[in-house]
Parts: C-alpha cells; sequence; structure tokens
C-alpha cells in the first residue's frame, strides 16, 4: 500500500511521518517512533497493554488508524513522567507493587492518569470500574488500588506544599 | 521405608535440628523491609525493554504457518510460490533443523517445525522471514502442504485404548509415562479406617495467559575469521536461558559456546516460558536461512495454542480416616490430559502424587499416575505444577469427610498435622512448617469460629491448605552441578556487580538478589547493580521454575557475598588492627564491632560523597597517607573496598547452591521428583456468596496465610500471595480452556475470561515467617504454593453456602445450577440444547480463531471423537 504523509502530534512533539494508510496507531508508536512503551498483548483489543490517551481520552492504539489521530494530542507511557522524573501514580506503582512483570503498567497508568484527571478522589468502586478494561496477570490488582490512594495523596501532599 | 524406621530417623533428624538450632537474628537493614523493584522505573514509565520492544539493523519480521488438522501427516510441502514473493527472503520448514528436542531429556519429541507430522491444530508447520509481517503473513498462504488425515484423540480415557494410529508411534496406547507407588500398607489402612470416603474430581485445563506474548530475536555475527555467519545471540522471553542454550545446541548443531541466549525483561511466565518452546528455535533457523536478524513475536491466539498449561486431570481419590479424624490412608488414581507433546509431563505427572505428601501426616499412600497424549497443544508447567488439582480434590474430600465425621473443618487440618522435622513416608524432608500458624491466623482473621456455618443463607465460608516446593532438589537433567551459581565483583569505586544468571520474570528476582548483597556488605541498596540472565556473562542457573530462585540463587548470592566480605574483612581488619570478625558492615561503613553505635553516627555527620570523592579522585595520596597514620575504628566501604583490592590484587568472588543429600528424596522410581530442601505452606478461607436462581458464584473475600520462611521484601511477598490467590480464583470460577474437534473455542483473553478488576476479590495476605535454617535469611517460596488451596477453599465455601459438592471446576453457573438442581431432585437444564458441537462456528459469534477464519479443521472419518457425535447426539 503506497504510503502517505501524516503529521501526529505525541507527548507535546509533532513528527511528520511517511505510513500506509491502514497502519494502526500502535505499529506507528512501536516500530515508526520507537516509542515500545506501549504494548501488545493480545489480537482482539481485550486486554488494555497498548492504552494511550488521544485528547485525554483512554484509546486502544491496537485497533485504532494512526492516520486518524491527525491534529489530535496523542499521550503514550513514554509522556507521563514531569521533568524526567517520575510521576506520583509511576512512582507509587513501584512503590506498592502495582508492577510486577510490568508488561500491562502503561496500560494501567495510562488508564489510572484518565482516571485521576476526571476524578480527583475516586472510591474504591470507581477504581474498579476504570480498571475494568485492562487486564493482569500478575497482581490481583489489589496492590493497584493501594498505589493509586497513594498517589493521589502524594499528589495532595505535593500541591500543599507547592502552595 | 517401614513405618519404624521411618519414626526412629525422624527422632534422630529433631535431635539434630535442636542442637542446631541458631538465634534468628532480626536486626536487618535491607532485608524484610518493602521497597520498590530495583527495575520498576523502567516498567512503569515505559523504557524498559521486552523482547518484542527490540529491534536491530536489518532484522526481519517471522510468521509461522500452523497446522489446520489435529492430527495428519505431511505428505509435501511447497514453498516455491512463498518464497518468490516479493519481500520474502527466507521459508524454512522442519528440514531445515531435524532433530528432535525436548524439555526433559526423556521427552525429546518435538520439533521445532514439524518434520512428518503434524499432532494438534496449531502444530508448527513452516515459517517466513519476509521484510514486513504483512508480508510474511501474505507468504504464508502461498505455502501449500498436502496432508493426510489421520484419527485424532482428545479424550485421555479414550486415547488410552487407542492401539494404531498413535500420536507417537514409540508410545503404545498413547501413553507418555504411568507411575505406580504404594508407600506403607495402603490396603491394610484402609481395612483400618472407621470411615472411608471416595470420589471422582475433574479439573479442567487452564493456561498462564502471560499478558507478554512469546517473542525471540535471533542474530548471527559474521566470523571474522571464516567470513561466515558465526556466533549466535538470541533474546527471548523465557524463564529458563540456560536450557534455551542447551535445546538451541542441540538443534541447530552448533556448540554452547557459540550461543549466547539474553533475557530482556519478561512480561510473566508463571511456567508458560518455562521451557524452551518452539519459536524460540524457528527464530534460529529462520534467521540462519535468511542470514539476517529475525524477530517472531506470536500473536495471542499463537500464544495459547504454544500453551504448556495445566492438564485437564481427572483424580479418583479416596481417603481413609479414624473417627477422630485422623487420616490413616489416601489412595489417587490421576489421569492427566497431556497434549501432543512430553514437554514436562513426565513431572507433572509425579508431583501430582509426591505432594500428596508435606502437607499432612499421611501413614500410607497409593498412588496411580496416567500422563496421557492427546491431539491438543502439549500442557506443561503452570504455577503449583502437579499439585493444584490433586490438591482441589483432596482438601474437597477431607472437608466432605469433616462434614460427616461432624469435625470442625480446620480442626480436621489441625489433627493431620506434621510433626517436623520430619521426613515423610515418600522421601520429602520437612524442617520448617509454618501450617500450623497458617490455620491460625486464617481462623481468627477470618472470624471463623464466630461465622463458619451462620452467615445468611447463599453466603459461606470455607477452608483449605497447600504446599509448595522452593524448588526442586533434583534438576530435570541428572549431574551433580550446582543449581545455582553467582559472581561478584567490586571495583574501586566500590560499586558491587552481581553477575547471576536467574532470571526475572517479574516476580522480583533481581531485586531479591541485590537485597542480600546489599544486606551482607551492609551497603546501600543503590551501590548494587544486578547483572542477569545472560549467558555470556552470568554463571549458569537453571532458571525460574519450582519457585528456586530466592531459596537457590539466593543463598548463592549470599555464599559469593559472604566470601567477597571476607577478603574485604581481611583488608580492613589489618588497616584496624583487629581481628576480621570483630568487624561489622552496616550503613556503608565498616566498623569495629564495640563501636558500631559510634561508626552509625560518623557515618551520618560525614556524608557517602566525601568517601566517594576521596576513593575516586585523591586516591593513593591524602587518603592513603591519613590512613597510614594509624589504626582506625571506622573505614567507610569505599576505604575498606581500596584497602582489599590493594591487599587482594582484586575483589571478586563466587557462590553456589546445590541442594543437600538429604533433602533429595528416596530411592524410588521416580523419587527424584517432590524433594525440595523447604516447603511453603499456605492456609486459606474464602467467603462466597451464591445465587441460586443464576448460579453464580461471588468471592467477596479470601484470607490467606503463607508461611514464606522470612519475607525478605514483604510487598513482593505480599503481591505473589494475591496473585496466587487470584490466579487460583480465576481458574475455580471462569477460566477453562474449551475445545471442539481439537479446535480451541477461546483463543482470546476475553474468551478465556482471566477476571478483570472488578470481578476480583479483596485478598488480606498474611505473612508467616518460620525462619527456615537453610534458607537465605531463613527465606522459602512465596509464589506458587498459594494458588491450590484457593481452588478447594471457595468449594468448601460454597457447599457451606448452599450445600452442594462441585467436584469439576471451574465453578460455572451452568455446573452449579446443575448441581443445585439434582439436590433438589429436579430436572437438570440442557443450556446447550440444539447445539450442534460439530459445527464449531456456532461457538464463535465473538472472537475465536482469528488464524482459520471460522473454519474448523477436517476431521478423519474414523476419528472417535467424530464417532462419537453424531448429527442429534448433543451431550
Amino acid at each position: 500500500m503506497k504510503k502517505e504523509l501524516v503529521a501526529l502530534t505525541i507527548n507535546g512533539l509533532t513528527h511528520e511521518l511517511a505510513i500506509e494508510p491502514n497502519a494502526l496507531l500502535l505499529d506507528v508508536l512501536r516500530r515508526d517512533l520507537n516509542l515500545t512503551g506501549s504494548k501488545r498483548g493480545c489480537d482482539d483489543s481485550s486486554c488494555g497493554t497498548c492504552t494511550v490517551l488521544v485528547d485525554g481520552t483512554p484509546m486502544l492504539a491496537c485497533t485504532l488508524l494512526a492516520a486518524s489521530c491527525e491534529g489530535q494530542e496523542i499521550t503514550t507511557v513514554e509522556g507521563v513522567s514531569e521533568h524526567g522524573s517520575l510521576a506520583a501514580i509511576q512512582k507509587a506503582y513501584g512503590d506498592w507493587g502495582g508492577a510486577q512483570c510490568g508488561f500491562c503498567t502503561p496500560g494501567f497508568i495510562m488508564a489510572v492518569k484518565h482516571l485521576l484527571s476526571v476524578n480527583e478522589n475516586p472510591t474504591e468502586d470507581e477504581i474498579r470500574a476504570a480498571l475494568s478494561g485492562n487486564l493482569c496477570r500478575c497482581t490481583g490488582y489489589t496492590q493497584m488500588y493501594q498505589a493509586i490512594k497513594a498517589a493521589i495523596d502524594a499528589e495532595k501532599q505535593g500541591m500543599a506544599m507547592s502552595r | 521405608m517401614n513405618g519404624d524406621a521411618l519414626r526412629t530417623e525422624n527422632r534422630e533428624l529433631r535431635t539434630a535440628m535442636a542442637n542446631d538450632r541458631r538465634p534468628a537474628t532480626t536486626d536487618f537493614s535491607i532485608i524484610g523491609k518493602s521497597i520498590a523493584m530495583v527495575d520498576a522505573a523502567g516498567k512503569t514509565t515505559g523504557s524498559g525493554k521486552y523482547t518484542d520492544d527490540l529491534s536491530v539493523p536489518g532484522m526481519l519480521y517471522g510468521k509461522i504457518l500452523h497446522s489446520p488438522h489435529p492430527h495428519a501427516r505431511i505428505k509435501s510441502i511447497d514453498t516455491s510460490r512463498a518464497e518468490k514473493l516479493d519481500g520474502v527472503v527466507a521459508v524454512v520448514t522442519g528440514k531445515n533443523a531435524p532433530n528432535p528436542f525436548g524439555i526433559l531429556p526423556v521427552g525429546h519429541d518435538e520439533y521445532a517445525l514439524a518434520l512428518d507430522k503434524v499432532r494438534y491444530v496449531g502444530d508448527n508447520v513452516a515459517c517466513v522471514a519476509a521484510v514486513s509481517e504483512s508480508i510474511a503473513e501474505k507468504a504464508l498462504e502461498l505455502i501449500e502442504v498436502d496432508y493426510e488425515l489421520l484419527p485424532a484423540y482428545f479424550d485421555p480415557e479414550e486415547s488410552m485404548k487407542a492401539e494404531t494410529g498413535l500420536i507417537h508411534d514409540n508410545k503404545p496406547n498413547n501413553l507418555e509415562k504411568d507411575y505406580h507407588h504404594a508407600f506403607a500398607d495402603p490396603d491394610k489402612a484402609f481395612a483400618e479406617a472407621d470411615y472411608i470416603a471416595e470420589g471422582r474430581f475433574l479439573a479442567n485445563e487452564v493456561t498462564h495467559a502471560a499478558m507478554e506474548p512469546h517473542s525471540t530475536l535471533a542474530s548471527f555475527e559474521i566470523d571474522p575469521h571464516i567470513g561466515n555467519p558465526g556466533r549466535l545471540t538470541v533474546w527471548s522471553s523465557t524463564q529458563v536461558p540456560y536450557y534455551l542454550q542447551h535445546k538451541l545446541s542441540l538443534v541447530l548443531e552448533m556448540p554452547m559456546q557459540q550461543i549466547r541466549v539474553i533475557k530482556p525483561l519478561v512480561g510473566g511466565g508463571f511456567g508458560g516460558k518455562s521451557e524452551v518452546i518452539p519459536i524460540e528455535i524457528i527464530a534460529g533457523i529462520a534467521a540462519r536461512a535468511a542470514r539476517k536478524p529475525v524477530k517472531i513475536t506470536y500473536t495471542r491466539e499463537e500464544v495459547f495454542w504454544a500453551h504448556r498449561g495445566r492438564p485437564r486431570t481427572i483424580v479418583d481419590l479416596k481417603t481413609g480416616v479414624k473417627n477422630d479424624g485422623r487420616i490413616t490412608a489416601v489412595k489417587a488414581r490421576v489421569v492427566q490430559d497431556g497434549g501432543a507433546y512430553c514437554s514436562y509431563g513426565v513431572v507433572t505427572i509425579l508431583y501430582s502424587g509426591a505432594l500428596l505428601g508435606a502437607l499432612y501426616d499421611i501413614p500410607n499412600i497409593q498412588y496411580d499416575g496416567y500422563r496421557v497424549l492427546t491431539n491438543k497443544p502439549a500442557c506443561g508447567a503452570m504455577r503449583g505444577h502437579g499439585t493444584v488439582n490433586v490438591r482441589f480434590a483432596f482438601e474437597s474430600q477431607l472437608d466432605e469427610i469433616a462434614a460427616k465425621l461432624n469435625i470442625d473443618p480446620a480442626e480436621i487440618r489441625r489433627r493431620n498435622l506434621l510433626q517436623p522435622p520430619c521426613i515423610t513416608i515418600n522421601g520429602l524432608r520437612v524442617l520448617s512448617y509454618g501450617l500450623p500458624e497458617c490455620i491460625d491466623q486464617v481462623v481468627t482473621r477470618s472470624r471463623w469460629n464466630e461465622c463458619k456455618g451462620k452467615l445468611p443463607k447463599g453466603r459461606g465460608l470455607g477452608i483449605a491448605c497447600s504446599h509448595y516446593v522452593s524448588g526442586a532438589a533434583n534438576s530435570i537433567i541428572r549431574s551433580d552441578m550446582p543449581h545455582s551459581t553467582v559472581n561478584i565483583k567490586i571495583d574501586r569505586d566500590g560499586g558491587v556487580v552481581v553477575y547471576t544468571g536467574a532470571s526475572d520474570i517479574g516476580q522480583g528476582s533481581d531485586t531479591m538478589v541485590a537485597q542480600v548483597a546489599a544486606e551482607t556488605f551492609g551497603c546501600s541498596l543503590n551501590r548494587v547493580k544486578v547483572v542477569a540472565a545472560d549467558t555470556d556473562l552470568t554463571p549458569i542457573d537453571i532458571g525460574s521454575y519450582s519457585s528456586r530462585v530466592t531459596f537457590m540463587n539466593g543463598n548463592a548470592t549470599l555464599r559469593a557475598a559472604q566470601e567477597v566480605k571476607k577478603q574485604i574483612a581481611a583488608a580492613a581488619a589489618k588497616k584496624m588492627n583487629c581481628a576480621p570478625d570483630e568487624l561489622v558492615f552496616r550503613n556503608d561503613t565498616v566498623n569495629r564491632k564495640q563501636l558500631a553505635g559510634e561508626g552509625a553516627r560518623a557515618t551520618q555527620a560525614q556524608p557517602i560523597v566525601s568517601g566517594r570523592v576521596e576513593g575516586q579522585i585523591l586516591r593513593g595520596s591524602l587518603q592513603q597517607k591519613r590512613k597510614d597514620e594509624g589504626p582506625k575504628d571506622s573505614m567507610t566501604f569505599e576505604e575498606a573496598v581500596v584497602a582489599a583490592i590493594d591487599f587482594h590484587g582484586a575483589l571478586s568472588g563466587t557462590g553456589s547452591y546445590a541442594p543437600p543429600a538429604e533433602a533429595r528424596g528416596g530411592k524410588h522410581k521416580g523419587a527424584g521428583v517432590g524433594p525440595s530442601p523447604a516447603y511453603s505452606y499456605s492456609a486459606q478461607v474464602a467467603e462466597v456468596s451464591v445465587d441460586e436462581d443464576t448460579g453464580e458464584v461471588t468471592v467477596h473475600k479470601v484470607w490467606a496465610a503463607h508461611d514464606c520462611g522470612r519475607a525478605l521484601n514483604p510487598v513482593s511477598v505480599e503481591g505473589q500471595i494475591i496473585g496466587s490467590v487470584w490466579m487460583g480464583m480465576g481458574q475455580a470460577l471462569t477460566e477453562e480452556l474449551v475445545w471442539k474437534d481439537g479446535l480451541l473455542m477461546n483463543p482470546g483473553l476475553l474468551e478465556y475470561r482471566s477476571p478483570s478488576s472488578v470481578e476480583s476479590p479483596e485478598v488480606e495476605p498474611i505473612i508467616v515467617e518460620s525462619i527456615d535454617p537453610e534458607g537465605p535469611f531463613g527465606a522459602k517460596e512465596c509464589s506458587e504454593g498459594s494458588l491450590a488451596a484457593t481452588i478447594p477453599a471457595i468449594a468448601n465455601a460454597i457447599y457451606d453456602a448452599v450445600g452442594i459438592r462441585l467436584h469439576e471446576s471451574p465453578f460455572t453457573p451452568e455446573r452449579v445450577l446443575a448441581a443445585l438442581r439434582a439436590k433438589k431432585n429436579a430436572k437438570p437444564l440442557n443450556l446447550t440444547e440444539g447445539v450442534d458441537p460439530t459445527a464449531p462456528t456456532k461457538f464463535r459469534e465473538h472472537g475465536g480463531s482469528t488464524c482459520f477464519k471460522g473454519k474448523g479443521p477436517q476431521r478423519h472419518e474414523l476419528d472417535p471423537a467424530r464417532q462419537a457425535a453424531q448429527p442429534g447426539d448433543t451431550e
């Protein structure tokens, strides 16, 4: 298939790329841009390891045409850390055992990032619902809830300190 | 062994242990503290590299052609059209590498690519290496394979009757292996029993479904002396880099030293990557033929075919007890549906029998195990290897006995405890034994005594126990080599580099190794770098399986660190004018014992950075001068290291671990499987509710106490306990591989129904520390032992809730409803009425095979499964 030029804005930077019109966002991220943080865990958009934010909404990059994202802000897990340091949620996932093998973690981080952007103080049920589109096979999810609560607390403390 | 001799031996063992009991140290600086894994940041930022994240210049993509038939002879393969497709560099078939391999020395029955026969739907036939995955996929369609269909076998008990059309010509009756063990006198013991329970239990097939699909990248480098491809480097998602190196050597006919296997981050294993999967060799074959690097990554459907999961298991179990609940004898007949190849099968069927022992005191055991071949993907090792399904049967039956004899289910377990240290009737040595405390903990935390049998209708509590090895005491390749070896080197910068073959697959073994080294040197954790699982750099370690890594690699790390520490201490003692054993290593300093407290304060006042500046820049002048001025009472770690390097010339050390002879088991045939230097113990209580209208079971909470010896990193231990319980719950309630005519009906993560966050219960992990005398800092395993107890705990809770005994897992709404109706003597509902099992497309409204596009496999007309499923015969 003949390639076409597209301009994709990923983690705040615009990349001009020649891609096949049917190229999936996940393949473009992983193969063309070497942003391998987003993973491929299944064939049929059932696992959530490829979750990215498109204009702030969590989307599965494995079933999204890259060309359709032109003009939108794409955020991948590589765009979550702040000023070269771990974001609160990333630090908390490490400290609380939210990541074991880590393969599903980028997808979860994106799902949590979206959750906290729309709901600063989610209940445990709200957290469970927000994470239910992502599968993890190591943790049984429990330590993720602890990590998310710790990250919320850390953010609050950080804000209090900066005031 | 007879009972009397065993009792004498156990008495001697107890005396010896009592004399050897050293006080347990609890004053640790890093051991026992919850810390983030050393590779956590790479995982949470996406910068960590898994195999499929890697690429090398000129790399091609490989795609594999799979068999559409469950059992067929390959008459011919024509790859010429595929080879001509633009962008295709090489097409390889079985002829490119015809040597058989297999993980067990007795089970070399697999070919990377099929040679003359395919034995399951999904078996590997050919591989295309091309410039892109889409071209490779196109090329697969151009490969023409002429098959001659053969009768296929899908049910193990049917398969065992086969006399012709065998799956492997050298395996009569399609029987991979059978074992028949009798310990002490089971017949006599059953005769003496007051009550005997008997029943058939069935556990359906489950798979690992690790989130990372298998991936391998193989690259040859050109030998400068001969000008041709020479050394091979393989990056692979593996739990066993050294076994992979060995099997690659066998199949590719290359010396092992010409092959380097590197394990990048691995996205979960659970046993599914604990043996050499064909893809890992196919990548090497394709790279050799293409003369370019080749990467192959399985699709999720291919991962399901690669499988090696827990086999469908039929357990016929008989338990004899006295009226007080004491077990007199156990008899188990176990049939495992092993799939088309041996894989770990011989070990699995042995574990099922061997680990009837070492949990409770069972004086008489009879075991008959049959590992049967069928035309389905090979089963292998999965978390709790071989023990889980038998434990489901045993703990369920024990619950039935308790109900019959009117004994509390927790109490009947207490009445059958072992009296360690001891050797069980089947030759397993048990030293540390935290099971009694585990039972006490879950009984207390779950308010068992107050709540059992008193919860509202439809809600109930169930208890069960389990255990697992902390590493197999005998390697699968019989030899006297150590199971783990670790090297440590320290340079003048005071940085500790640990070279370990331990394969971190997400469980945190790199972190464990770093903790053990840092604790031994009394240095901070960020001083320690771990170089792991690279066959060129790290000494041999047999891999991450049978929960062996903390115990064995941890011990090897400890010994290597102690050896290096001894060298440092000798040099430092000289500088301080004292004996080496007067020194204490703590807080990045080396102090004389009586001054340990002061030294720690001195370090705080004098930041580490000054030490590093001295060590690096002013070394040899100022620092040396000051040191020469006279003996000191305290040195920084760097100063001590520099002194040691000056004194010894270099600073490095090696430690290795092999299980002690006493822990290696008995002498009977098959005695090699089951023995371990230490066993972990678990007790669990599950609280469930059952909807009597829909048959749906909800697990509300599981209290899980696990004896891990000592928790080196509590947050990781809890994570492993929760993960095990959760995976056990998946097998108990939803997970099941569904087969029709040898075709997997649910090869997707949604259809396989691994539980999501909304279906997962609260799990309360409770760490019990029995401080094992031989474990590193007393540690044992924590990653597998808890899984097996969850399934029977849930089954027993369902009985408490609604009074039905479920003998087949998973406990789906259909099975629960059927049991509820049977209890009320109501007519069974046929929920699949009108569905034709010979038309598998009807089962696949969502998902299903993306490879065969909705077409089921063709069947041989003599196929027994075909005959059984005549039109109109819906059951």
